[in-house]
């Protein structure tokens, strides 16, 4: 359902501030969404003074810092740090990528730090993505096949290999999904980008044959035309994918299906 | 399959939630089960998600689009007051004439025209064409000046007709 304003337990005011040491030169604000499950109260924004000429270039390393020599409560995700596991996928700057990918230097003024948006709020930056991954199972995000299995392995021609390029790259991490305001508002039933990207990585790949009854799962006034280009999903995609474009060519292929 | 109880009883989707007395005798769960369940907040989504054209045209779009629907009944009502005599069709004239009339025309103009450009860059995107960020971004903006020109473009010629300008 459309609901524009935050649920009254979910409203933000100002919080603690921590401030550097005087004798810091180079020093970049981060206001960091806070919320606790242990104390009851509503989420704070915490504002970090931090010291760049002591922190690494991304805000992942800053994020880090934070926890290490600030502030231990706070609670985010993080695993790789280069960009290939989804995990530290948040809110910065207005919009989601992934803390360590993204350079502090890369944002004017404060740095401003939310959960991915539109989610229950485990901890701090930690949102609850159960229903993110129930998505992606219903999707079946395998290869299914009809055909007696081969001696070795499934083969893919060069040219069919490439169409999914684009597509195998997505790592997961959210960002599309939440940055989707039909996902907000419809997250229940419409799939959303990340898992409608996945259904297409299956529905293109040459050695899957299951196109069809995956084509009946999609056909769906919620679960894939939800989707109405406002290509929030394109945009936010920290590996550079087109979840749009994906779902686009769902559609078509739905209609020429019925030619 | 513990962890996976624990967490269920503690996260806000209720659908796969196992009854926790039922799987397990022992008394740790017990004590999950016994905490209350936490209310979770939403994180904020409009409040701070920065705004992109692409964004702004999908709900500008609807807003117009509901906008549409009154002016069509404008539509109507002028087709109703043609049709039914010189005194009902007087009453319109007069109500359109008025400075308040006039804008709420240009304004029903110019929906019209947004809707139509918008709308037309969703047939090149159901095509696959322009499907990407930066061409989104220049159809998107491309959108918006064709409606505000076409507007400008119909009533100078509205205007130039009465001899206003």
């Amino acid at each position: 359902m459309v609901q524009f304003r935050l649920p009254k337990n979910s409203t933000m005011s100002e919080g603690k501030t921590f401030k550097a040491s005087p004798d810091a030169k180079n020093v970049k604000r981060f206001r960091v969404y806070r919320w606790s499950p242990d104390d009851g109260k509503n989420p704070t924004i915490d504002t970090y003074e931090v010291d760049l000429d002591k922190c690494g270039p991304m805000v992942l390393d800053a994020l880090i810092k934070i926890k290490n020599e600030i502030d231990q409560t706070l609670t985010f995700r993080r695993s790789c740090r280069e960009g290939i596991c989804g995990s530290c996928a948040m809110n910065i700057d207005g919009a989601n990528t992934l803390a360590c990918t993204k350079g502090i230097d890369e944002v004017k003024g404060d740095v401003k730090i939310y959960p991915l948006p539109h989610m229950p709020v485990i901890k701090d930056l930690v949102p609850d993505l159960t229903n993110f991954y129930a998505q992606h199972a219903f999707i079946e995000p395998w290869l299914q096949t009809k055909s007696p299995t081969p001696e070795k392995e499934w083969r893919q021609s060069h040219e069919d290999r490439e169409k999914l390029d684009g597509l195998y790259e997505c790592i997961l991490c959210a960002c599309c999904s939440t940055s989707c305001p039909s996902y907000w508002w419809n997250g229940d039933r419409y799939l959303g980008p990340a898992a409608l990207l996945q259904a297409y990585r299956w529905l293109i790949d040459s050695r899957d044959e299951a196109t069809g009854e995956r084509l009946d799962d999609l056909e769906d006034p919620f679960r894939l035309y939800r989707c109405h280009t406002i290509m929030n999903c394109a945009k936010t995609c920290p590996k550079g994918l087109n979840p749009a474009k994906a779902i686009a060519e769902i559609k078509k292929m739905m209609v020429e299906r019925q030619a | 399959m513990r962890r996976r109880a624990i967490n269920n009883g503690t996260t806000h989707g209720g659908s796969a939630r196992v009854p926790l007395s039922s799987c397990c005798p022992n008394g740790v769960l017990r004590m999950a089960e016994q905490r209350q369940a936490v209310e979770r907040p939403l994180s904020p989504h409009l409040q701070i998600y920065r705004f992109t054209i692409t964004m702004a045209m999908s709900i500008l779009h609807r807003i117009v689009g509901v906008a549409l629907y009154a002016g069509t009944a404008l539509v109507a009502w002028w087709l109703i007051a043609t049709a039914t005599g010189p005194e009902a069709y007087a009453v319109f004239r007069s109500v359109a004439d008025h400075w308040f009339g006039q804008f709420v025309l240009i304004g029903f103009t110019w929906a019209l025209l947004h809707h139509l450009f918008g709308g037309i860059r969703y047939l090149f995107w159901d095509e696959i064409v322009g499907l990407n960020n930066k061409s989104a971004d220049i159809m998107s903006w491309l959108a918006v000046f064709a409606a505000l020109a076409g507007t400008v473009a119909v009533w100078a010629v509205v205007f130039s007709m009465r001899g206003v300008i």
